[in-house]
């Protein structure tokens, strides 16, 4: 899919503080019955967000006027479960460009990178600052920089490095997609398709 | 230097390696549903791109279908619609389609085995998280986003980078009412679901090489609820008596030199492991879980544990606790349910309706609980009907349900309501997942049963 190009994000944050949240929760099965991507980011969060009623419910982060901006900061362990990429659409077509997190499920990880959100693993520690941070003063701004790897927490100039390979950050830097790549190489599947056994 | 089976396999398939980044790897059979594929279909459309193998992949439709009535036409207009789309582009692209009605339709992750589309050393993906079902034939089977699907169609390969290895060896005898999905759950209990994260993984051990293929691909299946992306069996004579005579397993001359390779795909001694772990079969009672994550699971005998003896997460527990209802140090034996579900990719095959069968034989459905029981296939279906089963079940008060994905993620009418407990034989407590404010208890099919005939949680090995 053709994204926007991903260099230095600088927003404020939604604190999201829980453990494993599963991708059920990012976007709950019976709203998977689109066959476009657009619009899964009113669901998000759909169950935590509203009521039976579809009226919000006030104590979550995002009916939370206070917190807004571009970059959702999540407990340990996030988007485990489904290996539905509706959750990353869910998430970028809420408005999100940036994941942080102490720690990401596999598939969710790969999905965010496959669709143009960066997710961005820092350690518990800088996790914590973060959501101190923010908790303190929710206007607080994160930079998430693409070029360097760094993410930095503005108003206390905590600085954390993150990994991604250079490969995939290329690919977020251009907002180039793996198809792409691979048409490019299709010579090279075909002569290895020829000598499989099965 | 020595091979593991995952090294073998994975090795085996890499088209590229990128200096820094993934590897292109190669994909040998790929299975899409309804649901993640549109926007795939879409993609390459818009792309104009075609499908490069359409040989190797097969669609069938299971995720949003209805469990009864499935010759009417399907209510739900959202999930018509999809169902209509998995049609379409199967029949504009030249793949292999058993939608709803087809003879040979069922869940993906039942019927690909049965047919004999999964094989040893195969690569295997799926939109789906539990493919890694497949790693129960020596198969690396793994579930993928949309975008990977797109990936696939257009160019057979996926870019991933290798992930690291984990071995988990169980030894010793099962107990009385222990099953492979009691296995993996106490595994899961062990590691959380995020002990596995960034690992494929092999299991060793007797328990596992005396284990029937339906139990292997319980255990396999569940791989993704500790955070693997997969799980694997070395192959083995179980392995291949199952294949034979499968409708696409390889025939003749082509089967002998399919199993010659099949026989090399086992981890060599001296190979390492980046994690290795050991449990004793005797430490493995029937599990069930009691929270909002499959990693939050017991001896079915125990109590629920206090907040102030886990390692931090407290704020996370006690909301999962008081979604559930439960309090620290309940006991688990006795609690009240509402709905049991047997089915889905976890336990939807013949051995889990014989299990079932067994303990509800001669007995009566509790009057307090819903049964929805749905086998994974017309195959499996068929059997049920052949060894009796159905006598049994019916006889008890059950009724049997079509195949489909069901109450496993309640994307059809099978939605458990808010606030009833369900005891699942499926794969995931998490909150809303059998429908909006469910709440989930996974165990065995043995457990479902007792919890079937008794309305409350109990424990199978008194009904054995």
């Amino acid at each position: 899919m053709a994204y926007d190009k991903f260099t230095i994000l600088t927003s404020t944050a939604v604190p999201l503080p829980l453990e494993n949240v599963d991708t059920d929760q990012i976007i709950p099965a019976r709203f998977l019955k689109a066959t476009k991507r657009e619009g899964f980011g009113d669901n998000l969060f759909r169950d935590w967000r509203y009521n039976n009623d579809n009226s919000p419910k006030e104590n979550f982060v995002l009916n939370n006027p206070i917190y807004s901006g571009k970059i959702l900061v999540g407990g340990k362990n996030f988007g485990s479960g489904s290996s539905r990429e509706h959750a990353a659409w869910a998430v970028y077509d809420y408005g999100f460009r940036c994941v942080v997190s102490s720690f990401f499920a596999d598939i969710f990880r790969n999905n965010c990178l496959n669709v143009g959100v960066l997710p961005v693993q820092v350690s518990a520690e800088f996790s914590e600052q973060i959501f101190n941070a923010i908790y303190d003063d929710p206007n607080t701004e994160i930079e998430v920089n693409l070029p360097n790897q760094t993410i930095t927490i503005k108003s206390t100039g905590a600085q954390e490095s993150f990994e991604i390979n250079s490969y995939k950050k290329e690919n977020m830097l251009n907002g180039f997609d793996d198809i792409d790549y691979l048409q490019n190489i299709k010579g090279d599947i075909e002569t290895f398709a020829n000598g499989l056994l099965l | 230097m020595s091979k593991t089976l995952f090294d073998k396999v994975w090795d085996s398939h890499v088209v590229r390696k990128i200096e820094g980044g993934p590897d292109v790897f190669f994909i040998d059979r790929h299975f899409i549903h309804e649901v993640t594929s549109p926007v795939a279909f879409l993609g390459l459309k818009s792309r104009g791109l075609k499908v490069l193998y359409p040989e190797r992949t097969f669609a069938t439709a299971d995720h949003n279908t209805p469990t009864i009535n499935q010759h009417l036409p399907v209510e739900d207009p959202l999930s018509a619609n999809q169902l209509k789309a998995l049609e379409d582009n199967s029949n504009e692209y030249g793949i292999s389609h058993w939608g709803l009605g087809h003879q040979k339709n069922g869940i993906v992750h039942v019927v690909g085995p049965e047919n004999g589309i999964t094989f040893p050393g195969a690569t295997i993906v799926c939109g789906d998280s539990h493919t890694s079902t497949h790693g129960a034939f020596g198969a690396i089977a793994f579930g993928i986003g949309t975008s990977e699907v797109e990936m696939v169609l257009s160019t057979q390969c996926i870019m991933q980078p290798k992930p690291k290895k984990m071995r988990i060896n169980v030894n010793g005898q099962l107990g009385k009412g222990v099953t492979p999905k009691d296995v993996a759950l106490y595994i899961i209990s062990q590691l959380s679901t995020s002990g596995a994260t960034g690992y494929f993984v092999e299991y060793a051990g007797d328990v596992f090489e005396n284990m029937t293929m339906e139990g292997r691909m319980t255990v396999c299946n569940l791989s993704i609820e500790m955070g693997a992306r997969g799980g694997m069996i070395a192959p083995d004579e179980t392995t291949f008596a199952y294949l034979k005579d499968k409708p696409l397993s390889p025939k003749g001359a082509e089967w002998d030199k399919a199993v010659a390779h099949w026989k090399t795909l086992k981890t060599e001694a001296g190979a390492t492991f980046d994690k290795e772990l050991t449990f004793k079969a005797s430490d493995i009672e029937p599990m069930i879980t009691y929270g909002t994550n499959p990693g939050m699971g017991m001896g079915i005998s125990k109590h629920i544990p206090n907040a102030a003896d886990l390692d931090g997460g407290v704020a996370t527990y006690k909301k999962s606790l008081d979604y559930m209802g439960y309090n620290e140090n309940d006991a688990m034996i006795g609690k009240k349910i509402d709905y049991v579900f047997l089915g889905s990719c976890t336990n939807g095959r013949i051995e889990d309706f014989r299990a079932f069968a067994s303990i509800v034989k001669g007995k009566k459905k509790a009057d307090n609980v819903t049964a929805w029981l749905v086998p994974g296939s017309h195959e499996v279906e068929a059997l049920i009907k052949e060894e009796g089963i159905l006598d049994i079940l019916n006889e008890a008060g059950f009724v049997l349900r079509q195949p489909g994905c069901s109450a496993c993620l309640a994307m059809n009418d099978d939605k458990v309501p808010a606030g009833k407990y369900a005891v699942s034989t499926s794969n995931r407590n998490f909150e809303g997942r059998q429908g909006p404010g469910s709440r989930t208890l996974l165990a065995s099919p043995l457990v479902a049963a007792a919890a079937a005939v008794t309305g409350v949680v109990t424990d199978p090995r008194d009904l054995l």
